[in-house]
This record gives structure tokens, sequence and C-alpha cells, in this order.
């Protein structure tokens, strides 16, 4: 069984209108896989729906089952064991999923309270080696700040500690680094890279950004309108891509890469 | 050479009581010669690019135009020499405004007289149907949103665009379209760009000249092809091994 197998996923809102609409696709232990499309393309919703998480008023058909778990049918309570337990999730922009009223420590500590039963100085140590593992330094001053007192990439470091806090079988990044700077962007994909590599973890990662997925992901779906058009090995598409939008991608990742490398050259 | 059509002499910048947001910046812009100013959140960029438009006054040093300083009594011709468009398309432009009331905004501003023979050259100029003018912003994609902002900064038209991470927020592929509208500009309005960009990609398609700012100093600028191909200063090595790169 997989860990996460998704069967003909379609969502559609209130009036009837399709958003994503027969997305198959599986993850297995320790997998890496991109899910890459541009504004509307369905990607965010999938995950979403993957999570059971999807906004009021969106319905998902077909089938979703994530360790064992149906996360279209199945009831809330068993859908919540699964969150932050078995997978997790790290957004766009950690100033809105992080709360802006508690301390990174305290946050970090709530899934290992909640899930773990920590309490005390198992806790606090914890929390610190959470911070640490995540390549904070001063991770005294980091644990008692608020979000608005940490950088960008600060905050999306305490968000990935709490998405790993719990050792989940799999982490979903819904375009992580695209609200970071370059350089910041770097670390935070290799800090990605090194942690699901020593924690086994899955890894779904979403963008829209083809040289960042080609760095994390080894398989890949493309997505436009809602729609899976084309799926492979992240090298294989980007080598030879078939789908006429994926081709239009790469030649977009292209240009730009050929620009520089040009200004690399001269 | 030739006058530069803008310059900052040693500009520097600080809050009252503050540390220096900028410290003696020189960067000169000349007709045809795109220049790309980099740099990261906190390095200065929007706070110059403000002072370059005439929204702030720089606490030292000194900002030219034509070869003379930017005086408030010469921003009304400043404003017909240069426009700026920003990087968000949604908060740019006013909701309850018609397109061609938005793109008319800057000859009202300058008492030119809102003609609606130029609102339609400025639409078709940025590939929009003629049709657009009597729509509302939210009618548009985020891409066409940035069509209606650059419309709006050409159709008084200014020599000098200066434009604040016009592509961050596009789709790649609508980004590509955007890099290709702006190179068209150039030739087809004699348009030159300042552009405020972390994406050096689009700096190297786009800009023949290159200046990098850290923590509000100008740390390294000359030729783009120079500056990428060869950068000396270690923020802009950094910088540049940053850029995730596809698989070759």
């Amino acid at each position: 069984m997989s860990l996460l197998s998704v069967d003909s996923l379609g969502v559609r809102d209130q009036s009837g209108r399709s958003l994503v609409s027969d997305v198959s696709f599986a993850v297995e232990p320790g997998d890496r896989i991109g899910l890459i499309g541009e504004s509307g393309s369905g990607k965010s919703l999938t995950a979403l729906a993957v999570m059971g998480l999807l906004p009021p008023g969106l319905t998902a058909s077909g089938g979703i089952e994530l360790d064992g778990v149906d996360m279209i049918r199945a009831p809330e309570r068993r859908r919540t064991g699964v969150r932050g337990r078995v997978a997790s999730v790290v957004f766009q922009e950690p100033l809105t999923a992080l709360d802006p009223l508690m301390t990174a420590g305290r946050q970090i500590a709530g899934p290992l309270r909640r899930f773990q039963g920590m309490k005390g100085a198992a806790l606090d140590e914890a929390v610190r080696a959470a911070l640490d593992e995540v390549r904070l330094t001063d991770t005294d001053r980091i644990a008692r700040a608020y979000p608005h007192q940490l950088s960008g990439g600060q905050r999306q470091r305490v968000a990935i500690a709490m998405a790993l806090a719990c050792r989940p079988k799999l982490l979903i990044a819904d375009e992580p680094t695209t609200a970071l700077d370059v350089t910041v962007q770097a670390e935070i994909l290799d800090l990605l890279d090194r942690l699901v590599d020593v924690h086994g973890t899955a890894l779904l990662f979403i963008t829209h950004d083809l040289p960042v997925v080609a760095r994390v992901a080894r398989q890949a779906h493309v997505l436009r309108a809602g729609r899976v058009v084309e799926s492979g090995p992240i090298t294989e598409l980007i080598a030879h891509p078939t789908d006429p939008y994926t081709r239009t991608l790469v030649d977009s990742a292209r240009r730009f890469d050929a620009a520089l490398r040009g200004a690399h050259d001269d | 050479m030739t006058e530069p059509i803008l310059q900052a002499d040693q500009v520097g910048f600080a809050y009252r009581g503050g540390v220096p947001v900028l410290s003696e910046v020189s960067l000169a812009v000349h007709a045809g010669q795109n220049v790309a100013l980099v740099g990261e959140s906190g390095a200065g960029k929007t706070t110059l690019l403000r002072i370059l438009l005439g929204l702030a006054r720089p606490t030292s040093g000194v900002v030219r135009f034509d070869g003379m300083p930017l005086t408030r009594g010469r921003l009304r011709s400043y404003r017909r020499t240069a426009q700026a468009v920003f990087q968000d398309p949604y908060s740019s432009l006013d909701p309850r405004h018609t397109v061609g009331r938005i793109v008319a905004e800057p000859l009202r501003g300058l008492g030119l007289g809102a003609d609606p023979v130029k609102v339609a050259s400025a639409l078709d100029a940025v590939g929009l149907p003629e049709d657009a003018a009597s729509r509302y912003p939210h009618e548009f994609s985020g891409g066409q949103r940035q069509r209606i902002a650059i419309a709006r900064a050409i159709v008084g038209e200014p020599r000098l665009l200066l434009a604040d991470e016009p592509v961050s927020a596009l789709d790649l592929t609508t980004r590509v379209r955007i890099v290709d509208l702006l190179a068209d500009l150039r030739t087809s309005h004699g348009l030159t760009i300042l552009l405020v960009s972390h994406d050096l990609g689009v700096v190297a398609e786009l800009c023949e000249q290159t200046a990098v700012l850290e923590r509000g100093r100008l740390v390294e600028q000359g030729p783009t092809t120079q500056i990428l191909g060869a950068p000396t200063h270690p923020y802009t090595r950094k910088l540049l091994a940053s850029v995730p790169r596809l698989p070759s």
C-alpha cells in the first residue's frame, strides 16, 4: 500500500465548476515528488484535498488515501489524527502560517505536546533540538521570539521545524521558497533536502518554478487547468518534454537560464 | 559619453536618528542602456527607487535629471520623462476605475488631456484589446494587469521607466511575455529601463548595466556581462551561486 494514493481526484466549487479533474498519483515512503503548475493549475487545491483541508464550498470526489485513512470521507476526527502526525504542510508565506501572538518556541511545542505527550524539561529540550535541526543558531532567543521579530528565512525555518517536529511520513511543501530572497531560498532548499533525507520523509513539493523543483524532486507531475498533462522523472521532463504545455514551461525557464549562462560565457 | 538621463550622485538616506539606509550611492542611467539594480530584502533598493522617483528626498548627495538637480520645481517635467511600474498589479490599479481611466491618469496629471487616441495606442502597444479601456481591473489576469500598469506608464511617452520587480509576482510563462514586451518597448518607444530586481535571469535578459546593492551600499557595478560573468565582490558571487539552475 502506498503512503499516499490519489485516485481520479476531482474538486468542484459550489456552482459545479470543475477546478481539478482526474488527478491520480501515488507517493511511496521516501519519495520526492514535484507537483508543477502555474496559477489556476489546481496544484495547491490538490495539496489541500490531500490534507482534507479544502476551503468551505469546495467538494472533492474520487479517492485519497493517506496512510490508510480516506481523507475525503473519513470522519473529521480520524483525519485530524493524520495531520501533523502522518503528514504536515509548509506553506509559501510563513507569516500567515505562524500564529502572530505565540512565540516560536510555543508553536513548535504545540504538536510535540499534543501528539507525543511531552512536557517540562523534555519538551524544552525537544523544542531546542527542533530549532537546532533547522540550523537556527541562538535557539533560546528564537524560541522566545514572536514571528514578527524574525526574518522571512528564520520564520520559514520555524515553520519547517514545526512541520517536522513529530517526524511525519510525508511533508507537503507548497511554494515554500517563493516569498524568500534567492540566497535564503538556496539555504532553505538545502535544509529541506537534508532533512527529508535524514528522516526518510516523503516530500511532495509544489511549485511553478522548474529549476527549484529540479533541485529537490525526482519525479514530477505537470498540472494545467486542473489536469495532469505529463508525468515522469524530473530530469526527463526537462530534457524531453512531450506535452506542449510542459515544453512552454521548460522553454520559459531555459530563456532566463540561457541569458544567465550567456552572461557567464562572455 | 552623453549626459545621463538620471543620475544619483553620492546619495545617502537615513531616517531621523536611525542607521543609514543608503550610503554614498552613485549611479547613472544613460539613454538606451538599461540598468539593473540588484539586491535582496533590506538592501535599500526600494528606498533608492523612491528617491530616484522624487518621492523621497536624499539626506545627502543629489539626484540629477538631464544634468540638473531634481528639485521640487522640476518634478512635473521629470514625470513626463520618467514613469514607474510596481511589483503587484493587484494593488497598483484602482479597482473602481475603468482601465481607460487608469491608463489616462498620467495624461490628466500632467495636464496633457485624457486623449482617448493616446490611451488606445498605449493599450495596443502592450498587446491589450481596444475594448479593454471600458473594462475593470478585476476582469484581467495578473499578467494582463501588469500590461495595464505598463500602458499607464508609457501613455505620456516617457524616456525612462523605473520598474520595481515588475515580473516577480508573475508565473514563469507570463514573466517571459512581459520581459519580451519590455524589450519591445525599448525599440518601439525609445524607452530606457531602470529595473529593480532580484531575479538575475531577468536582469541578464533585459539590462546592459548592473549595479549590486548590499546593505545600502553599491558593492559592484558595470556591464551586466562582466558583473554576472566575472563577479568580483563576494556578495555578488553568493547571489549568483544561489540562483537555482536547470539541469543541463
